[in-house]
């Protein structure tokens, strides 16, 4: 316990020491909803933790990692957001395309990828969803043809919802390499650059006014033959494992900019008197207890624990801290009280407003409300499957 | 991180193992429908063949040494199977006020006595609707020559009327609390009474006795932060309970909706019915969280207690919509009285009202966010 206490003080001051001059501004920006502000500073962050060797610090030290354990690896969450540090340009390299590269890449593709993640100097992004591939991801209908003559792969079709395309470098794109294949079967990974012609990126502005999604248009992009990940076919069991590596330790440092948004309520709550209604100060009790809840489920979920109970109540997880979210935006605004309604560049404020708009996205992305219920019974509790449409 | 221990794990299946044997439905039922104080039977077997009371109580009193969280664990199973014994009463509401409002007197009598599940022991607070049930007063006690003599009616107390031993805090002239230790022989009167939620007997207790200066156990007068720290060990008992209460609840849904068959296929199939399950899941994940979260820094101090309070916010909450979710997933039958559901709902009813509504432990809980003590 003692060489956790000793791990985080190492944060925090590395934190007070490097979040400071021209990087002071980005404190607590890029969070919820502002996921493309200050991108070029926002990258030279990046650049700026991996001089301190905290990018990818779960990695193992083989593979350019500190190898830290889970415990110090929610630690550097926790104090990283509790320092206010800024949303991670890296998340998508650092979190999924690293291990799984570790995982199933190459040795060649290890050493061509690694290291533009751990140095910060290459920023990813996934190629998943689809017009018509939202929740039924089976259904994707981008295709991958091979090129005889070079061996790339071809590639034609629309990813949406792409997180920061228009600020990445490289994209993993999930096609159908198997004319006339459906579902899961005949699906090829790939990693392709996104400076090249044949690759049109869309920012799609959402609710709050910005612009963090974007569609990307390939229409005969080419991925080189050794930007394969894994066999053909192999598309289907890598994009799953590839969403099942984040363990969810990030998720602690989520819980902490939970934390500091409900801080921010109860001052602004003091501030305006609407700590005199009973009802808002039940709510915010509320919100408090389940945050506590949040955590302790994201501490079962993150040990070792294999009981029936656990594994079944993991999968509740994401609807646990996005419905948990969602309801902080309305209680936020509550609070705020016509206010709510000004735009005006009071950063607590803004942040706020943001929140409230950007959480309606919290229950639809990365599994929608309905279809994590959908997981919970028939994964969790063993009820009949959803039946399949013939449309 | 947060996860049982190997012997925590075998405890609980032990004990699992154990009640699905011996704590049928048909078990609590033969209870309920006879009004009877406890399941004699069951009791026997969980307080001296299995040596549950044992648990938390300190290895000098004979007890086990472990923690909340192994209680917790005992409390989870014993309400998913609704068991009709004075568990609670004896191991969260009484155990921890001796320990921590005792003489060395008392606590080497009664708690080695619960260790060795030779005594069923209960409180008398005077309000056991609130959330500090000894903040009002139902008993005065005055000197006498040879003792104290007691007066007053504590309208509702539980397991009263199976519990071999009751305390009773009671105000002192002056106005202190001291906390007194009444066998059966006492001299009070026990007046069982006809509940909504039979798997949980109450009853009132009417003082008007001169008891012996040693039926006095406190030491020097009860203090808040004595009761406090009692209390959090019912709220956290009772939280857990709860929870197995709602896990309960489900898993007797789960296996009728998997057999009943509507339209040419279970009503386990439909999805507006599994969306409704999963729903619970989600919830008995938020509670165990934070109640196991809770247990496992108990008397650590920091938010400790404002946690179990959110325990049993959780709890209350999810108790009740398992049960009327039990109900109404049930169909016509969920209405009977020879089904299960209205077992778990009166319970749900039962067990809310118990050491303080939510609405009032959330104000515990914002009182301490917004650092204001509370709305004047």
């Amino acid at each position: 316990m003692s060489d956790l206490t000793a791990f985080r003080a190492e944060v925090r001051d590395w934190m007070a020491r490097h979040l400071t001059g021209k990087f002071a501004e980005l404190k607590y920006r890029g969070g919820s909803g502002e996921g493309d502000v200050l991108p070029e500073l926002r990258k030279e962050w990046e650049r700026e933790l991996a001089a301190g060797r905290w990018t990818c610090p779960g990695w193992s030290q083989e593979h350019g990692g500190r190898g830290l354990s889970v415990a110090e690896q929610v630690a550097f969450q926790e104090e990283y957001s509790r320092a206010g540090g800024p949303g991670r340009m890296g998340h998508i390299g650092e979190g999924l395309m690293g291990p799984t590269l570790i995982a199933f890449g190459t040795e060649d593709q290890k050493k061509r990828f690694l290291p533009g993640i751990l140095s910060g100097t290459e920023v990813w992004c996934q190629g998943y969803s689809e017009p018509s591939a939202g929740s039924d991801f089976g259904n994707i209908k981008t295709r991958a043809r091979l090129d005889p003559e070079t061996g790339d792969w071809i590639v034609s079709g629309q990813k949406v919802w792409t997180s920061l395309a228009h600020l990445s470098d490289w994209i993993f794109v999930v096609a159908r390499c198997e004319e006339g294949s459906v579902g899961r079967n005949g699906l090829i990974f790939l990693l392709m650059p996104l400076a090249q012609p044949g690759v049109e990126i869309h920012p799609i502005k959402q609710i709050g006014g910005g612009a963090e999604f974007n569609s990307v248009f390939f229409d005969g992009a080419r991925a080189k033959a050794e930007d394969v990940v894994g066999q053909l076919g192999d598309g289907w069991k890598i994009a799953m494992a590839l969403l099942g590596f984040e363990r969810g330790i990030s998720t602690l440092g989520q819980q902490m900019s939970f934390q500091q948004e409900l801080d921010l309520i109860v001052d602004i709550a003091k501030g305006n008197g609407s700590d005199r209604s009973p009802a808002i100060r039940q709510r915010v009790a509320y919100a408090w207890t389940g945050l506590r809840a949040m955590r302790y489920l994201a501490m079962r979920v993150l040990s070792d624990d294999q009981s029936a109970e656990t594994r079944r109540e993991a999968l509740t997880y994401k609807y646990q801290w996005s419905n948990w979210h969602r309801d902080l935006g309305r209680l936020a605004m509550d609070v705020l009280k016509m206010d709510a309604n000004v735009v005006s560049d009071d950063p607590r404020r803004e942040r706020l407003q943001q929140m409230f708009l950007f959480a309606r996205a919290d229950t639809i992305y990365g599994g929608t409300n309905e279809i994590q219920l959908n997981i919970i019974a028939e994964q969790g509790l063993g009820m009949p499957r959803e039946p399949r449409g013939k449309l | 991180m947060l996860e049982f221990t190997p012997d925590q794990q075998m405890i609980r299946k032990e004990a699992q193992r154990f009640l699905r044997e011996q704590s049928s439905s048909e078990a609590t039922r033969r209870v309920v429908d006879a009004a009877a104080s406890h399941d004699a039977a069951l009791w026997a077997s969980i307080s001296r063949e299995l040596g549950w009371c044992a648990m938390a109580i300190p290895e000098e009193y004979g007890g086990l040494g472990l923690g909340a969280t192994e209680v917790a664990i005992l409390m989870e199973l014993t309400g998913a199977r609704l068991a009709c014994v004075p568990f609670w009463s004896t191991v969260c509401l009484a155990a921890p006020l001796l320990q921590s409002a005792g003489n060395e007197a008392a606590r080497a009598k009664y708690l080695a006595a619960i260790a060795a599940g030779e005594m069923a022991v209960t409180v008398a607070y005077a309000d056991p609707s609130v959330v500090d049930p000894a903040a009002t007063v139902a008993v005065k006690a005055s000197r006498t020559a040879a003792g104290y003599r007691l007066d007053g009616r504590v309208a509702q107390v539980v397991d009263l009327e199976v519990a071999d031993v009751v305390l009773v805090p009671a105000e002192l002239e002056g106005g202190a609390t001291a906390l007194f230790a009444l066998s059966r022989d006492a001299g009070q009167t026990v007046t069982p009474l006809k509940v909504l939620d039979g798997t949980r007997p109450i009853a009132s207790l009417d003082l008007a006795v001169e008891v012996p200066a040693d039926s006095r156990i406190d030491d020097g007068g009860v203090s808040a932060d004595q009761l406090g720290q009692a209390l959090a060990s019912a709220n956290l008992g009772l939280a857990a309970e709860q929870l197995g209460t709602a896990q309960g609840a489900l898993d007797v849904t789960l296996a009728y909706i998997a057999e009943r068959v509507q339209f040419g296929r279970t009503i386990a199939s439909f999805q507006a019915i599994k969306h409704r399950c999963a729903r619970l899941v989600v919830d008995i994940a938020e509670a165990r969280s934070l109640v196991f979260g809770a247990a496992a820094s108990l008397g650590e101090g920091g938010d400790n207690a404002l946690e179990i309070s959110g325990a049993r916010v959780l709890a209350s909450d999810l108790q009740f919509r398992a049960a009327e979710e039990a109900i109404q997933l049930h169909g016509g039958i969920g209405f009977t009285w020879e089904y299960d559901p209205h077992l778990y709902f009166k319970r749900a009813q039962a067990s809310a009202a118990l050491l303080g509504p939510r609405d009032a432990h959330l104000d515990g809980i914002a009182a301490s966010v917004f650092g204001d003590g509370g709305l004047k």
